[in-house]
């Protein structure tokens, strides 16, 4: 029954901050609205006994992910005004094919028989996870690691700044580009 | 608790981010939905390894987690070329651009 209320009340929470997340005017208010989310996940993780899961994602997406976005946001900010306006436009519409969306989630899995068992709440125990993780699925895990480094590498190349001594023959006139680069980097 | 709420909570957040993904026009604001929607996609992992007990369904949301991670990292690197060419992130600029 406590079990129950808790989760009903984070679920709320979740979803509370989920939507704010999509609404916030402000960007940075919608990041930090995006950090609550993933720790009401988090601590729902630990309510359904994932609790190295609960730790994982509050280290890795509270703690890195945010922290990213956050960077990114300060980094692509125009200077000219105090916070960084994010408009949303066709607010009817998204809303429509949002809720047609639910509607259909919620209707497949209310009508597919077998759902309403109850979830398993007992704390899986972190030694079984590792297990799991480097006996059966290692193939996965090291797959993953060379992801991980593919990924990294593909966005320094994307957000590299390109040298201007890069390409001789195709530069016809000396843009303005690079002195205004090196004061953006001085900045 | 059963299994079934928790897929309701998922989808419910999957359809915030759905929202998300259609309304906004700035670049990291729908980097910010599809976070959403991931999120979700791991809260169904976990709950269906739950029902089977064991600990497949959380090695599959730890992969998860990871891949997501990996793919925001290269998300802002989009956004940073794109404020770099424009000077702006909304996302239509995006279309302006040439190889």
């Amino acid at each position: 029954m406590i079990l129950a209320i808790g989760f009903a009340v984070l679920a709320s929470c979740a979803l509370v901050s989920a939507y704010f997340v999509a609404r916030s005017e402000d960007l940075v208010h919608a990041v930090l609205w995006l950090a609550a989310s993933l720790l009401v996940t988090a601590a729902i993780y630990a309510m359904l006994g994932a609790s190295v899961l609960a730790g994982v994602q509050a280290l890795v997406y509270v703690g890195g992910v945010i922290t990213l976005m956050i960077f990114g946001l300060m980094i692509t900010r125009r200077h000219d005004t105090a916070i960084v306006r994010a408009e949303s436009q066709g607010i009817v519409r998204g809303g429509l094919v949002a809720s047609a969306l639910f509607a259909l989630l919620a209707w497949a899995i209310l009508a597919t028989p077998g759902l309403d068992a109850p979830v398993d709440v007992s704390p899986l125990p972190p030694a079984e996870l590792g297990r799991a993780l480097v006996q059966r699925h290692v193939l996965a895990f090291e797959v993953l690691s060379v992801l991980l480094l593919a990924a990294m590498v593909g966005a320094i190349v994307i957000a590299r700044r390109r040298d201007p001594g890069d390409e001789p023959a195709r530069a016809p006139a000396p843009s303005p580009a690079p002195s205004s680069a090196s004061s953006e980097v001085t900045r | 608790m059963t299994l079934s709420t928790c897929l309701l909570l998922a989808s419910a957040l999957f359809c915030i981010g759905v929202y998300g993904l259609l309304t906004r026009r700035q670049a990291i604001a729908v980097l910010l939905a599809v976070e959403l929607m991931a999120n979700a996609a791991n809260l169904v992992f976990v709950s269906f390894g739950r029902l089977r007990g064991g600990a497949t369904g959380e090695v599959f949301a730890l992969f998860s987690i990871a891949i997501t991670v990996a793919e925001v990292a290269v998300g802002l690197a989009l956004v940073l070329l794109l404020f770099r060419a424009f000077r702006d992130t909304q996302l239509s600029l995006a279309t302006e651009t040439k190889g």
